[in-house]
């Protein structure tokens, strides 16, 4: 029988020189198997007597122990040189471009819209919506526009041809809506105020150069209650366009005439281009001209039957063109509406 | 409206620069749309004369002339052919400075010696017929400065008026609004009555008397009219872009920038029996001024005599009683025409005068006297003649209908959100000319002005106040208004999550014109009714879309022609459809289009060209799995077999297809166009998920391969062994369609992976075998299908 010592060293060469995994295996169950070799020692020390037995035991199993250590040290080294073999083999190209499609985009005017939305719903306002062919009452008349009024003129109005329509609807008058301003009616004929509301969306105008389309967008902003003031209108979209531009933007409020506010305002902002100094884009007046709005007319309120000695409210109306012109700096409003991706992949 | 800063100042010259008059007015809600330098900068440019010219000796095309100065001549070279003796022009000596930094030098021209240099128009920055020396007036001053000699010191100042303001069509308006905003006191002109000195009168009827209640007319005989209108007048004719044409004329327009009030003078001697303020009847026929003959329609305010119309009361005067240079006897008309009679019908007939636009916002109905004493006097002083007297007529049921406005501090300070004093409120009234009826120290009760009829109520009042005091000193407030929280729907998604999801898929979002060309709808849907705009911009915009694929397949077309061949584009908006009833509907809709390959180029990528299921995949993921689709004929727009019609729960919210191969072809696309179109509602549309209890047993899956006709549509098939096998079957997978070697011709494999499981037991192979089994027969006999 060979002695503790020999065995033990023969064990651990055995598992610094096993080179796999197999290998090391054989050499757990031949040294410290139920039938192994330092496993029969300890079946040996019986024949010692009581006295040696003790000593002798404890060496054996330190034994076992140093070999079993062993086999566990060499296993993690061949694991680890395994695992790193296997990464190596597994690397790739990390610098080529994924696999798969690309975004596409929100349109410009989508964009600044969300935009709009977003501040204004921090506020708490609502968004409303409306049809896009209009009858003469919503567009016009509720809004203190009667038919011989000479600001029709400066609508430059689209007509709807009555063909289409039943007989006994002939002469009611469609019109491709103007402005967002018929909103402002069908809001309030709908409920009652409080009322603090967006109106997004498309607007048709007669007129087709540089600097018109004869399809645009307007947002339009309405604030019924009791207790309104100019001074809230002023405080709202001034905020607004500060928030907007994100720049204390400095903003002016000139009188103005639109026949559904009384007092009304246009509102200019400092040219964001040459910050005021004056260009050829504010056309030398350092501001620029970014929406009206004013309190709403007395007659307006009377045609939704709004009582206007209790309430006042006022309301606003903002091209969305100019808007996302002025902020992202696009130089042709026309491109809004020829969707070349070459345009819009840059939103 | 373009008016001369210094005519302005002759009525008001507040203490202020050109910047601070113009910044003023643009804060009072007269906007200054731009301020025109009469003539750009320039100095030492006097009037000279020509006094003596001859030839060039070396150029053929130079002169020399001899120009006197004023104290000295001086010998000039000149390249204009207009330059002849006795002609006054500017005359540039040398050291003078003209626009652009140029400095006159003494020069040798071709060897002749030049001690100056006469100019024309453009070299001094100034407006008009630049293709020869500026001819100066004959009595300019020979030797005076060149600016002051034609008051060249001069801006143009265009304003840009609002409608409500048109008090402000004249001089006099503005300068009364400069004068309240500067608090300073007006220096109008004095105008005192011409007294008569023929008895000579022409009688004056008024049929239409609501349409024309205040009519002044007067005759002025023996006037010659081939006198020449001052300088004065035609250069402030001139800075409002009116040119001169005889003195009356002149005069009349002189008067209506001046004062506001539009006038119109007729030849005495060519008026018969007498004027007749009257509707039109229907046919007659008027030869206008500007050439053209109208035929008119009975809602045409005329003026008339007892021969027919003379002319388009406010508008535009007649061909046939119109004055030249040899009348001798002038009739003046200045009236006030009610604006309802006139809005509306210069437009109709194309025309627009500086007339009819005064007329149709309003004119002061306290100018008409004034005016015409203010002509007569003009006329008299250029052409002489003699006044007769002035003949007002007016309507017995002529009333000013300015009626009394109340104002209350409260209601003031409510709007504007502001305080004031109540001797604030009445100075700034009275500043504007109201009349105050009653004061107490809150409320005033007032009359406007004649000349501020667009005042009515008590907010036009606040805004008044408001523009005085100014809107910038106006406070500003952080909106506080009640904020009540509503139910905030989740069955309907925003918008904009299914716009981000399309993003998120590649698309590019486009936003098409809502009208389109007919022969485009025509293309599309053929005879499908549409709404048409009564007055299109162009032929091609006539059409509203009832569609919006005909949009996106103009954006696809766009840029497949600028060799952009992948694209994913998107649009979202209102479509408007004429219903068989008579009436319309106007909705919401999503469309899109893909074509090209299907997915970008790349190392990694499949590019193979899309098809009708890349399509589709797109469709179900807006909407969700389950839509049912089925074959249709979507217009003519469609391939015929890959066009299909979206139902969602039964309803109808869409369609998918590949373009009609002919469509393509016809719109020059060179590849394959796939599109859809759907209710937006329905893509908005989503269930409040419920939560049902999850499965603590295992599934079990079985795959089959059935061989079945090949035009059994899958779907069919798919339904079959949902109804079949019921809520034990979790899901059934298509995992391969085979046609081919070993199928029937007229045969298809398809291969169905089917997962078995039951939430309270685990299912054994026994039971789904015999399951399947079961499956298997009764697909036999239902659409012979038989396992592979």
């Amino acid at each position: 029988m060979n002695s503790l010592e020999e065995l033990q060293s023969a064990a651990l060469i055995a598992v610094e020189e096993a080179d796999d995994l197999k290998s090391l295996e054989d050499i757990r169950v031949n040294q410290l198997g139920k039938k192994g070799q330092l496993t029969a020692l300890l079946k040996g020390l019986g024949q010692l007597s009581p006295e040696e037995r003790p000593e002798a035991g404890a060496k054996i199993n330190e034994a076992k122990q140093l070999v079993s250590d062993a086999i566990d040290a060499r296993k993690s080294a061949l694991d680890s040189a395994a695992m790193e073999s296997k990464l190596s083999s597994e690397t790739i190209d990390v610098t080529l471009p994924g696999r798969g499609g690309e975004l596409g985009s929100l349109h410009p005017v989508t964009r600044t819209l969300n935009r709009i939305n977003d501040i204004f719903a921090t506020a708490g306002f609502s968004v409303e919506s409306g049809p896009e062919i209009e009858d003469d009452f919503h567009n016009f008349e509720a809004l203190n526009i009667p038919s011989h009024h000479p600001a029709r003129a400066m609508h430059d109005t689209f007509y709807i041809d009555s063909a289409f329509l039943k007989e006994s609807n002939k002469n009611e008058s469609f019109v491709l809506r103007t402005h967002t301003s018929p909103v402002q009616i069908r809001t309030m004929e709908d409920r009652d105020p409080p009322i603090k509301v967006i109106c997004p969306g498309r607007v048709y105008r007669c007129d087709s150069d540089i600097t018109h389309t004869p399809m645009f967008h307007q947002v339009e902003g309405l604030v019924v209650d009791e207790g309104i003031s100019m001074a809230d209108l002023r405080g709202t979209v001034s905020q607004f366009l500060k928030s907007f531009f994100e720049t204390d933007l400095p903003v002016r409020f000139r009188p103005s005439y639109f026949p559904f506010t009384e007092p009304s305002a246009e509102v200019d902002i400092q040219c964001t281009h040459c910050e005021g100094a004056g260009c050829r884009i504010c056309k030398r007046t350092g501001w620029l001209e970014i929406m009206g709005c004013g309190m709403v007319h007395p007659n307006v309120f009377k045609s939704v039957e709004v009582d206007h000695q209790k309430y006042s409210g006022f309301a606003f109306g903002m091209g969305v063109e100019r808007l996302a012109m002025l902020r992202y700096g696009v130089s042709d409003l026309r491109m809004f509406f020829e969707n070349d991706v070459q345009f819009l992949e840059q939103f | 409206m373009k008016i001369s800063e210094s005519w302005i100042r002759e009525w008001v010259d507040p203490d202020i620069g050109t910047d601070e008059l113009v910044a003023k007015l643009t804060m009072a809600g007269l906007e200054v749309d731009a301020v025109e330098p009469v003539a750009q900068s320039f100095k030492g440019v006097v009037v000279g004369e020509i006094v003596a010219i001859e030839p060039h000796p070396d150029a053929e095309k130079l002169r020399v002339c001899q120009v006197d100065d004023g104290t000295e001549h001086l010998q000039i070279v000149c390249g204009a052919s207009n330059a002849r003796k006795g002609i006054r022009v500017p005359l540039a000596k040398v050291g003078a400075q003209l626009p652009g930094d140029f400095e006159i030098k003494k020069a040798k021209l071709r060897g002749v010696e030049s001690d100056g240099m006469l100019c024309a128009r453009e070299e001094l920055g100034v407006a008009g017929d630049s293709s020869g020396l500026w001819e100066l007036p004959s009595g300019a001053p020979i030797g005076e400065c060149v600016r002051k000699a034609l008051s060249l010191d001069d801006k143009i100042i265009d304003i840009d008026l609002t409608p409500n303001r048109a008090d402000c069509l004249s001089v006099q308006g503005i300068a009364r609004d400069v004068g309240v905003l500067t608090s300073t006191d007006l220096t109008e002109p004095q105008i005192s009555a011409v007294s008569a000195e023929t008895d000579r009168v022409f009688p004056v009827k008024l049929t239409a008397e609501e349409a024309c209640p205040i009519y002044v007319g007067r005759v002025i005989e023996g006037v010659d009219l081939s006198a020449e209108t001052p300088d004065w007048i035609k250069d402030r004719l001139a800075r409002s872009d009116i040119g001169s044409i005889h003195p009356a004329v002149d005069v009349t327009n002189y008067v209506m920038l001046e004062l506001g009030q539009p006038m119109h003078a007729f030849d005495l001697t060519k008026l018969t029996g007498e004027i007749d303020v009257r509707y039109a009847q229907a046919g007659e026929e008027l030869a206008l001024l500007d050439g053209q003959t109208v035929t008119l329609d009975d809602q045409t305010l005329l003026i008339a005599d007892q021969n027919g119309p003379l002319a388009m009361a406010g508008i535009m005067g007649g061909k046939g009683s119109e004055i030249t240079e040899s009348t001798t006897d002038v009739f003046f008309e200045s009236a006030f025409f009610n604006p309802l009679a006139i809005t509306g019908k210069a437009r109709a007939y194309g025309l627009h005068t500086d007339s009819s636009h005064r007329f149709e916002r309003g004119v002061d109905p306290a100018l008409q006297e004034i005016a015409i004493e203010r002509a007569t006097e003009l006329l008299i002083a250029i052409s002489g003649g003699k006044a007769g007297k002035t003949i007002s007529t007016k309507t017995n049921t002529y009333k000013d209908n300015l009626e009394s406005i109340e104002i209350r501090l409260k209601r003031l300070e409510q709007l504007l959100g502001c305080q004031f004093e109540g001797t604030q409120v009445e100075e700034i009234l009275q500043r504007l000319g109201l009349e105050i009826i009653e004061s107490s120290k809150d409320r005033w009760l007032t009359k406007p002005p004649s000349w501020r009829f667009d005042l009515q109520i008590e907010e036009d009042l606040v805004e008044e106040i408001a523009r005085i005091y100014g809107y910038d000193k106006l406070p500003e407030r952080t909106l506080l208004a009640a904020q009540h929280i509503e139910a905030r729907s989740e069955t309907l998604a925003s918008r904009r999550s299914y716009m981000e999801q399309l993003v998120s898929r590649g698309f590019r979002e486009v936003i098409s014109y809502s009208f389109i060309a007919p022969e485009l709808h025509q293309l599309c849907f053929q005879n499908k009714p549409t709404i048409s705009v009564q007055n299109p911009i162009a032929e091609d915009m006539s059409v509203m879309r009832v569609s919006l694929i005909p949009g996106v397949l103009k954006a696809a077309q766009y840029n497949l022609n600028r060799q952009r061949s992948d694209l994913r584009l998107f649009e979202s908006g209102m479509v408007f459809i004429p219903t068989e009833s008579g009436e319309m509907t106007q909705e919401n809709r999503v469309a899109g289009l893909l074509t090209g390959s299907r997915r970008p180029e790349g190392w990694a990528n499949d590019v193979a060209e899309l098809d009708f299921y890349d399509l589709k995949n797109e469709v179900e993921l807006l909407l969700g799995r389950n839509i049912d689709c089925e074959p249709g004929e979507w217009g003519g727009l469609a391939h015929p077999g890959q066009s299909a019609r979206i139902r969602l729960d039964g309803r109808s919210v869409g369609w998918l297809a590949k373009v009609h191969p002919k469509l393509e072809a016809l719109l020059d696309f060179g590849q394959s166009v796939f599109v859809f179109e759907l209710q937006e509602n329905a893509v908005r549309a989503q269930a409040v998920p419920h939560f049902s209890a999850l499965s603590k047993y295992p599934a079990v899956r079985r795959d089959l391969a059935l061989v079945v006709d090949k035009a059994l549509p899958v779907g069919e098939l798919l339904a079959e062994v949902h109804d079949y096998c019921g809520d034990l079957l979790v899901e059934a997978r298509i995992f391969d369609i085979y046609e081919g070697q070993g199928i029937d011709y007229n045969e298809k494999s398809v291969g169905l992976g089917l997962t078995f499981r039951d939430n309270s037991r685990t299912l054994n192979d026994e039971l789904v075998t015999e399951k399947v089994e079961e499956l298997v027969s009764h697909l036999n006999k239902r659409h012979n299908a038989r396992q592979r």
